[in-house]
């Protein structure tokens, strides 16, 4: 098999919740050994799990990416191998458990650093702290570390140490106010999360430069992610807005300045289509599409200006074509015409796509306690070195034993005395719910 | 300043991108030290100099905050990659560089005779990163797209917003600069392994993929999919009784908080009165007509404060909550201005603006705006003199609109 381009990178994962974990499953999917450190003693709330417990009646209350547990919601022996939200992001990880609290755990970390190019996390700035973990420590174990600091405000400032998860990174960052409806205040908003996405990938690109620059000088490296400042480089152009003329945009809903945008109403229960009229030739092909309804010569939509600017009229006469048509079907038609559109996907749609099918985008799985399943694959594809599901969502301490004794060298003996300490196990402490 | 010391210093780079995903790769490439040549088309150049906003409102292709934002640190040449002399002038190029970075609509790299094959012969360690609506292959790679239709097919529309209204988007561009971040990520992954076996790869990025593998919940909720059988529905973030409300009306704007059980006693110090010691108010709350109490102490109290005077009171008692902030109240927000965060950039023609700075800080390197984006053509005489052409050929070569 040929060498997978991050092939030899031992990086450990200390992530929480989405961001980082995300970006450790990319540099896995890429051939880098991560190493997820976690703990038995200590349940990381939204990461492995709501509760690590949780029954099934209140598994069926919550949404799905917390409830959604395989077979009917089941939390099943070990919940916190089959919750969906830690087990899409845990593939191509190794797994192994320490309580970094105690000096003894410490101990056994430090080995691991002496080993390893990386360390990513994405914890509160001062929680790795007060453990006595911080890059000075990581540099007097091994000079040439590279450690990842990923938090919604960064490393310095007065926010440092403010709680957020993406929530509040969201409204900090100013995209509650602009990711919304038009007409709707943004408590109408559902809760979306795309500044763990950019922060997410700011903290693996960063990453992957320290190591670059790591192999051509030698030295390794701090990197201070702020997932805000990652998501403000995200929508340069509204902030330039300001910079520049002093605008404050406001949320368009689902349209766009350029041309008549929306998504409009289909045949069956909550079916849409999205559309995109921006130029004559969108436009033309439409009319042909929409069989050349007489409202079409009207002189309201003559020009593109025309038409963005009569969009509330011209909307409705849209909706009436597409409700004749199933969403996937009034897509097909548009695009026939050389019109952008495209079917609103559910997660089920999703799975049935011709396309994600084709491109074989879902990939087969086989997880001990979720059994098999598909599973979002890569998002993009390697001519040379396919990318691999080399190992399944990672099971808490699944690979204790391998990362203590082969790679660290602990003997058999030792191994019992840090098991009865509580650092090794499968299982979360007793006393957590 | 020492330029060399910059991660990616001694990176060459061949940018055939355009509008916003393409770019805003080669943007983080070059704001890292890489060296980014951005080939536009003659004439025209890339469309997103004719996209807003402008600077002072004056629609001009050198003074659109798209492009300039996206474009720093890049050099710029214009080439007709359809005519002979442009195809050879592009070979010379791509010969010499470690990455070449494109965003043409599917086959159209095949079609100038420029695919992958071809050019890792004259280069076997070239990275190409190849970025589309769909990627290279499959039933859609010929369809139109617009980001709006990229989300509806890729990313959890169906699931965003009100039940009792349509689907609804996010910030508008974003998902098109959440592409560009993961083709940089691929794209230097893969240059990793390449500079150490000494081959290069192809990378198909597809846009819709990158937003279907979001952890911004469509990737979770496909799994979550699977497992149960159930779908994300659209659904307010937080309706529940439980005291304070999760959005809240406050003196200059609006409030976001999140207390739960864990955190009531710390939220109940914070706030300090006497009215809130009120054991009944303490999560679960099951009774509408507690909550509608809680609310009549709580409204009047929360609407004479500020949101940032809020946000420092409970963030200080170890309650998770946020502002909801405008451009405005960011630019003048005093966390990121001490991170130095903004930065002032020097434009010919465009004049100095204030731009998004660092989206990531490295102790060892400094992160060093070199120069504006190029106007249109800019480098041309700099860039093809390195490849030996002379001013005579060049005045041939922009006669016969190749430059």
């Amino acid at each position: 098999m040929k060498r997978l381009p991050l092939q030899g990178i031992r990086i450990l994962d200390l992530g929480v919740v989405a961001a980082i974990p995300y970006s450790t499953m990319v540099l896995g999917d890429m051939g880098a050994e991560v190493i997820r450190v976690e703990t038995t003693q200590v349940f990381p709330h939204l990461t492995r799990g709501v509760l690590a417990r949780p029954t099934r009646e209140l598994a069926k209350q919550w949404i799905t990416t917390s409830g959604g547990y395989p077979n009917d919601r089941d939390p099943g022996e070990r919940p916190w191998n089959r919750y969906p939200f830690f087990n899409y992001m845990a593939r191509n990880k190794l797994g192994m458990t320490v309580d970094l609290r105690k000096p003894s755990g410490r101990e056994v970390f430090a080995r691991l650093v002496r080993i390893s190019d990386a360390i990513i996390e994405n914890n509160t700035p001062s929680s790795l702290e007060r453990m006595g973990i911080t890059y000075e420590w990581l540099c007097g174990i091994r000079p040439d570390i590279i450690f990842v600091r990923l938090s919604s405000f960064g490393q310095t400032g007065p926010y440092r140490d403010y709680r957020a998860f993406g929530l509040q990174t969201e409204s900090f960052c100013g995209h509650d106010l602009l990711g919304r409806y038009r007409d709707r205040d943004p408590s109408h908003n559902s809760w979306a999360v795309p500044s763990d996405h950019a922060g997410g990938m700011n903290a693996a690109i960063g990453c992957l430069m320290a190591l670059i620059r790591r192999r051509r000088t030698g030295r390794g490296e701090l990197v201070d992610v702020s997932m805000v400042e990652s998501f403000l480089n995200d929508i340069g152009h509204i902030v330039m807005d300001y910079t520049m003329n002093g605008r404050v945009q406001e949320s368009l809903g689902n349209r766009d300045r350029d041309a008549v945008q929306g998504v409009y109403r289909c045949k069956g229960d909550d079916r849409w289509v999205a559309i995109t009229i921006a130029t004559d030739e969108h436009w033309r092909g439409f009319i042909q599409a929409a069989g050349n309804p007489l409202w079409c010569n009207d002189r309201r939509f003559g020009t593109v200006c025309d038409r963005i600017r009569n969009q509330d009229e011209l909307d409705p006469l849209i909706e009436r074509w597409t409700l004749q048509y199933e969403h996937r079907a009034a897509a097909a038609i548009l695009q026939h015409h050389g019109v952008p559109a495209g079917p609103v996907m559910d997660d089920a749609d999703a799975y049935e796509d011709p396309h994600l099918k084709a491109r074989g985008f879902f990939v087969p799985i086989e997880q001990a306690d979720c059994g098999e399943h598909l599973y979002p694959g890569p998002a993009w594809k390697l001519s040379e070195t396919p990318i691999q599901m080399r190992h399944p969502p990672v099971r808490l301490g699944e690979h204790n034993e391998y990362i203590y004794k082969q790679l660290l060298g602990y003997s058999d003996q030792e191994y019992e005395e840090l098991e009865r300490e509580g650092h090794i196990g499968t299982d979360y402490a007793a006393h957590i719910p | 300043m020492d330029l060399s010391n910059q991660p990616l210093a001694g990176v060459r780079v061949l940018d055939l991108t355009r509008h916003v995903a393409g770019p805003m790769c080669t943007k983080l490439l070059a704001d890292y030290g890489a060296d980014v040549i951005k080939i536009e088309q003659p004439g025209r150049g890339d469309p997103a100099r004719w996209i807003g906003p402008f600077a002072g409102d004056i629609p001009h292709p050198e003074r659109s905050g798209l492009f300039l934002h996206l474009n720093t640190n890049k050099r710029g040449l214009t080439l007709d990659l359809k005519s002979g002399t442009g195809r050879e002038i592009f070979l010379k190029l791509a010969s010499r560089v470690d990455i070449l970075v494109e965003s043409f609509r599917a086959g159209m790299m095949t079609s100038l005779g420029l695919d992958y094959a071809t050019l890792r012969q004259l280069n076997p360690r070239l990275v190409m990163t190849s970025i589309s609506n769909f990627g290279q292959s499959g039933p859609y790679r010929d369809w139109s797209a617009s980001e709006l239709v990229l989300y509806a097919m890729g990313h959890e529309m169906w699931g965003t917003g009100s039940p009792d209204a349509e689907p609804a988007g996010v910030a508008n561009k974003l998902n098109l600069h959440l592409a560009g971040q993961a083709a940089c990520l691929a794209t230097l992954s893969v240059y990793f392994g390449a500079q150490l076996s000494g081959r290069g790869q192809h990378i198909d990025l597809s846009i819709m993929e990158v937003l279907a593998a979001a952890p911004d919940r469509r990737g979770v909720a496909l799994v979550a999919y699977q497992y149960c059988g159930d779908r994300l529905r659209r659904q307010p973030a937080a309706r529940v009784l439980d005291p304070p409300p999760f959005m809240n009306q406050c003196a200059d704007g609006l409030f976001e908080i999140l207390v739960g059980i864990d955190r009531w006693d710390a939220f109940v110090r914070a706030v300090g009165e006497d009215w809130i010691k009120d054991p009944s108010f303490k999560p679960p709350v099951r009774d509408p007509m507690i909550t509608e109490r809680f609310n009549r102490h709580w409204r009047p109290w929360v609407i004479t404060r500020t949101k940032r005077e809020l946000t420092q009171r409970f963030q200080e008692g170890g309650v998770p909550c946020a502002p909801l902030n405008t451009v405005a109240d960011l630019a003048g927000d005093e966390q990121l201005m001490q991170r130095d965060f903004f930065v002032g950039i020097d434009h010919p023609l465009a004049g100095r603006l204030i731009y998004p700075g660092a989206p990531f800080k490295m102790n060892q390197t400094a992160y060093v705006i070199r120069r504006p984006a190029p106007m249109l053509g800019q480098h041309n005489a700099e860039i093809f003199g390195g490849l030996g052409y002379t001013a005579a050929d060049l005045a041939a070569l922009s006669a016969n609109a190749v430059i």
